[in-house]
């Protein structure tokens, strides 16, 4: 995904002058061609994201559509109340891009983890939440954000995301994108884990027909969607490489609870704890139950599970 | 401190300063009191504190907004505007009343200051009303702002001026200093900061834990006055000094509480609103022109 944010931003930045790039110290290499297209437009801002988030609020509100870019702990928790008070308070358009959702920088260890970050995005106003599921919603999502003109964050993976989508889906903020049919249960997914659902999916498919439903904007939510699927299949499993505080599950779990529906919901997400072993990305998911397999079975044994009143 | 003002008087006088083109020393004072005038009220009708913050930083935004900047208020969006951000945002009566006085809204709006439903919260608000750059609140967030907005100048090719003004106390956040690092590496001459030093924070003094404050600008590679804050001609005659090629610092020796005596120098009104009699007396006060217990001004 982030070669992908890379190619789309530059494609953006050519449409649209206005759109300048921030960096705290990181991308090494990774922006040379930005930075040589666009000379006055990248800036390496130092070490320093909560001075990063102010300045670009500060460009933002002279007329330019800032990006600003770090891995995302750094991009959004160290400077939390800059996003919240000088961009979103204000009403800046500045999109905050965070680098590294979930476990991307999993063998970093839980300082480099991103599993808080939606929970903190979508509680401010203002603010849109976009964690696309592969390099393709990817550069589809870039120019959508472009063209909202709004605080937007846009939550990221790693560079080497596989590749879900063959052709470009139709992309809209805010309008989900079901990925795969199915009558039983849906599986509700954001972000990286889209390969995943659809890989549990496909595990199922024999005894369950679950429908893969990818909720790439977690803010605001697709209700209609939503409704869709309340109606259509028999329950929703939300899963995602964020805390079950606060991310997707908790978002779909309000809207339930707020529209008086008594509904079946399960929610995968990580412990509310820090990882104390290292390990890959692959190898933290499956250890906090996210594999395709954890995720297959579980869903297979809620379904069969009678019905507690 | 007196030495230090006297070696400023001196350094302007040898670097050449003109005197105010637009409004005279005494001019500015008088607005300064009418300003004071309307702060009083405020925190009176609006029972709010931070009377002494707001106080104490009166007559730098009245030398900003009568003198120095460039402001239209019938054009309050000109994208060629000089720009000012309060980023101590608990001053944020002087700010009300010095846009109110320099014809930005209504002084008659004062009245709904912090009232229920009314616009004026005692932070300011996004464009609460015309003339508000950034809304704040939260100490430490301005000077990044103002960054952004000096940047943002410059690669628009754009002549607008931005000043921040922080307090003392706010010199403690860490992001003012990530922010003091980035402009002077970015080479934002057209920013300028002003402290407003008046010596005291929430909960007690403050020159112990942040001083000697110029010498630390300086070292992050501001060029940087110390002036008295009360005194108009040192004001504007130190946010003259904006063609160094740096960004300009300019630590302004102020008085919390500056032009009401009894509100002078008194942790108290950081907290206390003023009662009737409180405001009757600070008002007369005020109309007389008493100003005690202050140093003498130091003439340029």
């Amino acid at each position: 995904m982030r070669n992908a944010f890379i190619r789309s931003l530059t494609t953006l930045a050519e449409k649209d002058e206005s759109v300048v790039f921030l960096t705290a110290d990181l991308g090494y290499k990774i922006f040379d061609d930005f930075a040589a297209r666009f000379p006055g437009r990248f800036m390496n801002v130092g070490v320093a994201e909560s001075n990063m988030i102010g300045v670009a609020a500060g460009l933002a509100l002279a007329g330019f559509r800032p990006f600003v870019y770090s891995i995302v702990p750094f991009a959004t928790l160290r400077c939390l109340e800059q996003i919240r008070n000088d961009v979103c308070y204000n009403h800046v358009p500045v999109t905050i891009v965070g680098v590294g959702g979930g476990y991307s920088y999993g063998p970093n260890g839980p300082t480099h983890h991103a599993l808080e970050d939606i929970a903190a995005m979508r509680s401010l106003p203002n603010m849109t939440v976009v964690c696309p599921g592969d390099p393709v919603e990817t550069e589809l999502a870039v120019h959508a954000i472009g063209a909202l003109g709004e605080p937007a964050y846009l939550r990221l993976g790693r560079a080497g995301d596989p590749v879900v989508h063959q052709a470009p889906p139709y992309f809209e903020i805010g309008k989900a994108i079901t990925v795969r049919r199915g009558s039983d249960c849906t599986l509700m997914t954001t972000g990286g884990m889209l390969p995943v659902a659809l890989e549990a999916a496909a595990m199922l498919s024999k005894e369950i027909s679950c429908r893969v439903v990818n909720m790439h904007t977690v803010k605001p939510l697709d209700e209609v969607t939503l409704s869709e699927c309340c109606r259509e299949t028999e329950a929703i499993f939300t899963l995602e490489e964020h805390s079950r505080i606060g991310g997707l599950g908790s978002a779909v779990g309000e809207w339930l609870a707020d529209n008086n529906l008594q509904f079946p919901l399960h929610s995968f997400g990580t412990r509310d704890s820090f990882t104390h072993v290292s390990g890959s990305q692959e190898y933290l998911r499956d250890d906090q139950h996210l594999s395709a397999a954890h995720v297959a079975r579980r869903i297979s044994t809620q379904l069969t599970l009678p019905v507690a009143c | 401190m007196i030495s230090d003002l006297l070696a400023l008087s001196s350094g302007l006088a040898e670097s050449g300063v003109r005197p105010a083109e637009g409004l005279d020393s005494s001019a500015l004072t008088a607005i300064a009191k009418e300003v004071r005038a309307k702060v009083v009220r405020m925190a009176h009708t609006g029972k709010t504190p931070h009377v002494g913050s707001a106080l104490s930083c009166v007559d730098v935004l009245v030398s900003l907004y009568f003198d120095r900047m460039n402001v239209d208020p019938a054009n309050p969006g000109d994208p060629d505007r000089d720009r000012f951000i309060l980023s101590k945002g608990h001053g944020c009566m002087a700010l009300y009343g010095v846009l109110a006085q320099r014809g930005f809204f209504p002084a008659a709006d004062l009245a709904g200051y912090a009232l229920d439903g009314g616009h004026l919260p005692e932070h300011p608000g996004p464009r609460a009303v015309p003339g508000i750059e950034l809304a704040t609140g939260s100490l430490g967030h301005g000077l990044s702002v103002g960054a952004g907005l000096a940047l943002a100048a410059k690669i628009h090719g754009r002549n607008y001026r931005t000043y921040v003004l922080l307090s003392d106390g706010e010199c403690e956040e860490g992001s003012i200093w990530e922010a003091a690092l980035f402009a002077p590496a970015r080479g934002l001459d057209n920013l300028t900061v002003i402290v407003d030093y008046n010596k005291w924070s929430a909960m007690g003094p403050t020159a112990h834990r942040v001083g000697p404050l110029a010498k630390k600008w300086e070292a992050f590679g501001w060029h940087t006055v110390e002036v008295d804050g009360h005194d108009p001609q040192a004001i504007t005659g130190g946010l003259r000094l904006s063609n160094t090629g740096r960004p300009l610092a300019i630590v302004a020796h102020t008085v919390k509480g500056k032009g009401v005596s009894f509100m002078e120098d008194n942790l108290e009104w950081h907290y206390r609103p003023p009662t009737a009699a409180d405001l009757d007396r600070a008002l007369a006060e005020l109309a007389a022109g008493a100003a005690v217990k202050t140093e003498e001004t130091v003439k340029v």
